[in-house]
């Protein structure tokens, strides 16, 4: 049984790695780094998280599950609190949850130039590795992918943006 | 002026911006002329309102008066209102609305580029994550310059004129307001005078490899007034709030 309040925390940032990013159920939202820290000082449980992109229609859908698998934790007086800075990136997102990504066919996010008015970076196709791609549509089935094809295996395959 | 209330002005200026242009582009749902093209715009729609939440949802803080970033965009009156002309145009056509997008886009690329380096944490903190949507939608509107442009005589003639009939609201995107100097001086937010120049520069360099050329003998409009067509649109877009006082659902 825990019983210090640091080990309680420590549970819950236990608890919030088994939870899946709703739309690519490979990585847990902890992975994709919205989960910035925990307080827990004896009766309220506060989360803090950093929204992904400003628009990001999943955000609520974030703080639900939270909240959640937390109240199935016996957690209720909770408080999830949304923090801007240091703004989210998918540079935060580690080696294996790219791979991951990858495996389950969606191009992992490649980290361009700084510069607005410099050209995209190349991507490689999560299928054969190939660099001769083309971008079909900057938006795909959720504003956080692009639709690409192969022009080498012919397989179309979603990029996660880099932010 | 206190320094909170010239930067409350900046951030309802540059939110209200982010507010108009997301409503004007949401009125492109399911109008889109390809499937992709209606995706690609609602999301910019949702973009933009993200982005005025969290400069308004600031502004109101600054402000102190207990106002929420919903306050402020349904129960201000249209003069109060301190978005560009620019993005309160209709959206007439296609070419219009790409237009009117790419000419915004470099703005705020440069804008939140520089908003980045603000001695304000907060504003630093909107200045990068904002950067990485502008970026994106700037991409996608140079594209569309250039195939528009460099596309059939039709579709090169409409973007020119699109770009000519909105280049006389340009000025009053590009201008500096009286309350910006001091901030500015302070390194809280950045040079409107720098990001004017280095906009010409982009925008130009886009139009001519698009075959396309910047305008001669801009008519700038009166600075102070706004169009009918704003009063149009919040008439649209606050009648809930106005109707039925703290409606909630
Ligand atoms: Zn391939």
């Amino acid at each position: 049984m825990v019983t210090t309040l640091s080990g309680i925390e420590e549970l819950v940032w236990e608890r919030l790695s088994l939870i899946p990013d709703p739309e690519i159920p490979v990585i847990s939202i902890l992975e994709l780094g919205i989960v910035r820290d925990v307080h827990y000082d004896g009766e309220m449980l506060e989360i803090i998280i950093t929204p992904t992109y400003t628009g990001c229609p999943a955000m609520n859908l974030f703080v639900a599950e939270i909240k959640a698998a937390m109240h199935d934790q016996g957690f209720d007086n909770l408080k999830v609190t949304t923090v801007y800075s240091p703004a989210w990136t998918t540079d935060l997102i580690p080696a294996d949850a790219m791979e991951r990504l990858k495996k389950y066919g969606i191009a992992p996010p490649v980290k361009g130039s700084d510069d607005p008015f410099a050209p995209p970076p190349a991507i490689h196709c999560p299928h054969c590795g190939s660099e001769h791609t083309n971008l079909v549509s900057q938006f795909g089935a959720t504003a956080c992918k692009s639709l690409y094809t192969c022009n080498d295996c012919k397989e179309p395959f979603e990029y996660f943006k880099h932010f | 002026m206190t320094t909170n209330q010239a930067l409350f002005q900046y951030c309802l200026r540059l939110g209200d911006t982010n507010l108009i242009l997301g409503h004007r582009l949401s009125e492109m749902c399911s109008r889109g002329p390809m499937l992709e093209e209606d995706i690609a715009l609602t999301n910019f729609a949702l973009d933009h309102i993200g982005q005025a939440e969290a400069l308004l949802q600031y502004a109101g803080k600054l402000e102190g008066k207990g106002r929420s970033e919903d306050d402020l965009s349904y129960l201000r009156n249209v003069e109060e209102f301190e978005n560009f002309r620019l993005v309160e145009q209709p959206n007439t056509d296609f070419a219009y609305v790409i237009a009117r997008q790419f000419l915004v886009d470099v703005y705020q690329c440069l804008l939140y580029q520089k908003m980045q380096k603000s001695s304000d944490e907060t504003l630093a903190g909107m200045g990068s994550r904002f950067l990485k949507e502008s970026t994106y939608h700037l991409r996608h509107t140079s594209g569309w310059m250039e195939r528009l442009g460099l596309g059939t005589d039709e579709s090169k003639r409409r973007i020119q004129q699109a770009i000519n009939d909105l280049w006389p609201y340009t000025p009053e995107m590009l201008s500096v307001r009286p309350y910006e100097k001091e901030l500015t001086a302070q390194g809280i937010i950045p040079d409107a005078e720098e990001i004017a120049l280095d906009w010409l520069v982009q925008v130009v360099r886009v139009l001519s490899r698009s075959g396309l050329h910047k305008p001669q003998d801009v008519v700038v409009p009166p600075p102070s007034t706004h169009s009918d067509h704003l009063v149009r649109m919040l008439a649209e877009m606050q009648y809930l709030q106005r109707t039925y006082p703290d409606a909630r659902w």
